[in-house]
């Protein structure tokens, strides 16, 4: 294709301007430049309006996430990586193997382009490591002040095989809770980063892609009820919902509940309550007790899943209450959260 | 990083609730009010209930600084953001604290009214600094523990010439709230009290003498994790058993007697002691609050806009009064967990993780019978 500009856009010093999403030159210098460039592949060069994908071996799964994070870069990713893995995860989860992403940009006016070139950098980045492909886009620029710096929205398609169905309706009294490894590291890396907090070691987001260890743990044999990735709202929100969907209650044992101690301190800190706090590279499983010393150690053998442990039982409950057993040696609810308590962790 | 699980060590806490149960005579009851909102948390987040007998009653107190702000205070902070147009600071959980006319100061927050949420009152000054066009007002709360950093930002502002910044002052003292508690006639039985472990950092163990020496009340101050309340609740039993009040330490890895005489001098030096205020629950109460000193007048939210002080009665369906004084529990208001929750709070103590009805509906409800659950026994469980 000819190249449309006379002049290449300025990566370095470059800012988003009105004109980069008004649809004329400018903007087609930007997807071109910046966005075609660091994503690159046979779909994205289609140049369509719309993307024309194969016809699909077995049922689609769709999702849908926008991200807002702030800070935009944070220790163990940014918000393009974040925005890759967090659509990966919510596909994966339903046992689905992800295929395409669609990706939709809101900038606001002023923003580096150096910044934006980095961070769709890290998205294709992490589309590659996932082998999923960008195959759409859209971007808008908003007017200073009317956004904060860079918001995007990712979609999801994945393919999920004959004969497997995974639900949050599925959990049934018995049934064991396992979890994939430590909490809160995400929220709490988002926190320190925004808060300014320092602490001996930096706390690092677990953001990452999930579905290769789902695979793994599909392939183990065990009776998998239900997958989700406890973000927003941390474990607690998971449990609840699951525990909701499957009028059922659910007993955590607080002491086995992996945790990374550096997370737990500045929790502790800052008053907050891990079991609350967002992740984005863990996942809760839910399987048949018979199989669940399989599931684990099937979890374990991954990279991602080496401090996974079983936290927890499905409790036939008519009120379903999520409940932990406490290290005191006490009982407590773990509630929904009520009220925000970290805006923009995501 | 051990320092976390050393104070909630199961072993240990097995141990203590024993020597409790051990030591608790069957034949008689003790209630027990801890003070601080930090020891309800603390207590509920761990389901420290289930390690004590049940003749062993915690009864949870006042010191709860969302919980006590009646909502006169609120509305006061609402007319500063909406009327004036001031740039309201102040912390998370006074933003969800139900005023007059089903407002909070979230709702007007969404309504427009420029409310910020702060993690410490030195925002609140950085706010002032870089906006000089604008009024920036904190919305102080809290007990002896958050006074001194008021304190400080209030002198602060004096040295830098801030003629923006000022305090809509709620600062309220720990002793004169168990005064009033011990004082109600129709009042609650209470054996003892677990003291406040920060405000105790402060104000140091002496203050708390006359409850001991006067009332014959027995009061251990106590550190803020699970295993330091157990230790309190067991040498609040021997004091009990052996008929005598003595004010006690177990906070000895914090607390002196005299407590922390430069935080002291600094209040001292900024704050002056209101004749009356008045607290959610409570009452009006003399000497029981602090504000500016007419020397700081500039910097007082209430002063400079000339604020006047309207009481507005609480919910007629709401038992926060009874609760915060420790004669009901939060099970018995009619509307608890129904009409009043967490995310719509009707009364001030469903606000705070530190009160006594949040702490109940986020942590506790399942033990109420009318709730029963069928969770197995702990033993059962993975
Ligand atoms: S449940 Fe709500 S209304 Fe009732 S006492 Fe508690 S806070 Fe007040």
């Amino acid at each position: 294709m000819k190249t449309l500009a006379v002049r290449a856009l300025d990566l370095v010093q470059g800012r988003v301007d009105m004109s980069h999403g008004s649809g004329g030159r400018a903007m087609a210098q930007l997807i071109e430049e910046l966005f075609t460039a660091e994503l690159e592949n046979e779909y994205l060069a289609q140049g369509n309006d719309g993307v024309l994908l194969p016809r699909p071996n077995g049922r689609l799964v769709m999702s849908t996430d926008s991200h807002v994070v702030s800070p935009l870069f944070f220790p163990g990713g940014d918000i393009g990586s974040l925005s890759v893995h967090g659509t990966i995860n919510d596909v994966a989860v339903m046992g689905a193997k992800p295929l395409y992403l669609a990706a939709a940009f809101i900038l606001e006016e002023g923003f580096a382009l150096a910044d934006l070139k980095r961070i769709v950098g890290s998205m294709a980045r992490a589309a590659r490591e996932a082998a999923v492909t960008i195959v759409t886009g859209d971007t808008k620029v908003v007017e200073r002040g009317k956004g904060d710096g860079l918001f995007i929205t990712t979609t999801g398609v994945g393919i999920l095989p004959e004969g497997l169905t995974l639900g949050g309706d599925l959990a049934r009294p018995g049934d064991k809770i396992l979890l994939s490894g430590t909490l809160g590291d995400h929220g709490m890396a988002i926190l320190s980063r925004r808060e300014g907090l320092a602490f001996d070691a930096p706390i690092v987001s677990d953001s990452a892609a999930l579905h290769d260890l789902i695979a793994t743990m599909l392939t183990s044999d065990a009776r998998i009820k239900t997958l989700r990735d406890p973000t927003r709202g941390g474990l607690a929100a998971t449990l609840n919902e699951i525990a909701r969907q499957s009028a059922v209650g659910m007993l955590l044992q607080e002491g086995k509940l992996p945790m990374n101690p550096t997370v737990e301190a500045a929790c502790e800190f800052l008053g907050l309550d891990p079991l609350y706090v967002a992740n984005e590279g863990k996942l809760v499983a839910i399987c048949a007790a018979e199989d669940a010393d399989r599931l684990l150690a099937a979890m374990r053998a991954h990279p991602l899943g080496r401090r996974s442990a079983i936290v927890g039982e499905v409790l036939e409950d008519a009120h379903g209450f999520v409940q932990m057993a406490t290290k005191l040696g006490g009982r407590r609810i773990v509630d929904w959260l009520s009220g925000e308590q970290l805006p923009r962790i995501c | 990083m051990k320092y976390v699980d050393e104070f909630r060590d199961g072993r240990l806490a097995s141990q203590l609730a024993a020597s409790i149960a051990r030591e608790a005579d069957p034949s008689r009851s003790y209630r027990l009010m801890e003070f601080c909102g930090g020891h309800t948390h603390a207590i509920s987040r761990h389901g420290l209930a289930d390690l004590l007998p049940g003749n062993v009653r915690m009864i949870h107190g006042p010191g709860c600084p969302v919980c006590v702000l009646p909502i006169g205070r609120i509305d006061q902070a609402i007319r500063l953001a909406l009327e004036r147009q001031v740039l309201l600071c102040t912390y998370a959980d006074t933003l969800r604290v139900p005023a007059s006319g089903r407002l909070s100061l979230l709702k007007v927050k969404a309504r427009g009214a420029d409310v910020r949420m702060v993690y410490s009152i030195a925002e609140a000054l950085g706010l002032a600094q870089r906006h000089p066009q604008r009024q920036v007002v904190f919305l102080a709360i809290g007990f002896e523990t958050t006074t001194p950093p008021t304190a400080v930002a209030v002198k602060q502002a004096r040295a830098l010439k801030l003629k923006n910044f000022s305090v809509l002052c709620n600062h309220v003292l720990t002793p004169a709230a168990m005064h009033a508690i011990l004082d109600t006639p129709s009042g609650t039985r209470l054996d003892g009290f677990v003291g406040p472990a920060h405000v105790s950092t402060v104000i140091g163990s002496r203050p708390y003498e006359p409850f001991a020496r006067d009332y014959r009340k027995p009061v251990v101050i106590a550190g803020f994790e699970p295993l330091d309340v157990m230790q309190a609740i067991l040498m609040l039993i021997r004091q009990i058993n052996a008929g005598c009040a003595r004010v006690e330490n177990e906070f000895i890895r914090a607390v002196t007697p005299d407590g922390n005489r430069k935080a002291q001098a600094l209040m001292d030096e900024v704050f002056e002691l209101r004749d009356h205020f008045e607290w959610r629950g409570l009452g009006t109460i003399a000497h029981s609050a602090l504000k500016p000193r007419p020397a700081y007048a500039a910097h007082d939210a209430e002063a400079r806009f000339g604020l006047e002080y309207r009481p507005v009665s609480d919910s007629k369906a709401c038992e926060c009064g009874a609760i915060l004084r420790g004669e009901k529990r939060p099970a018995q208001c009619g509307i608890f967990g129904t009409v009043c929750t967490p995310d719509n709070p009707i009364g001030s103590c469903m606000v705070s993780a530190e009160g006594a009805c949040a702490a109940h509906y986020n942590y506790g409800r399942f033990r109420e019978p009318s709730t029963g659950t069928h969770a197995p026994a702990l033993e059962d469980s993975a």
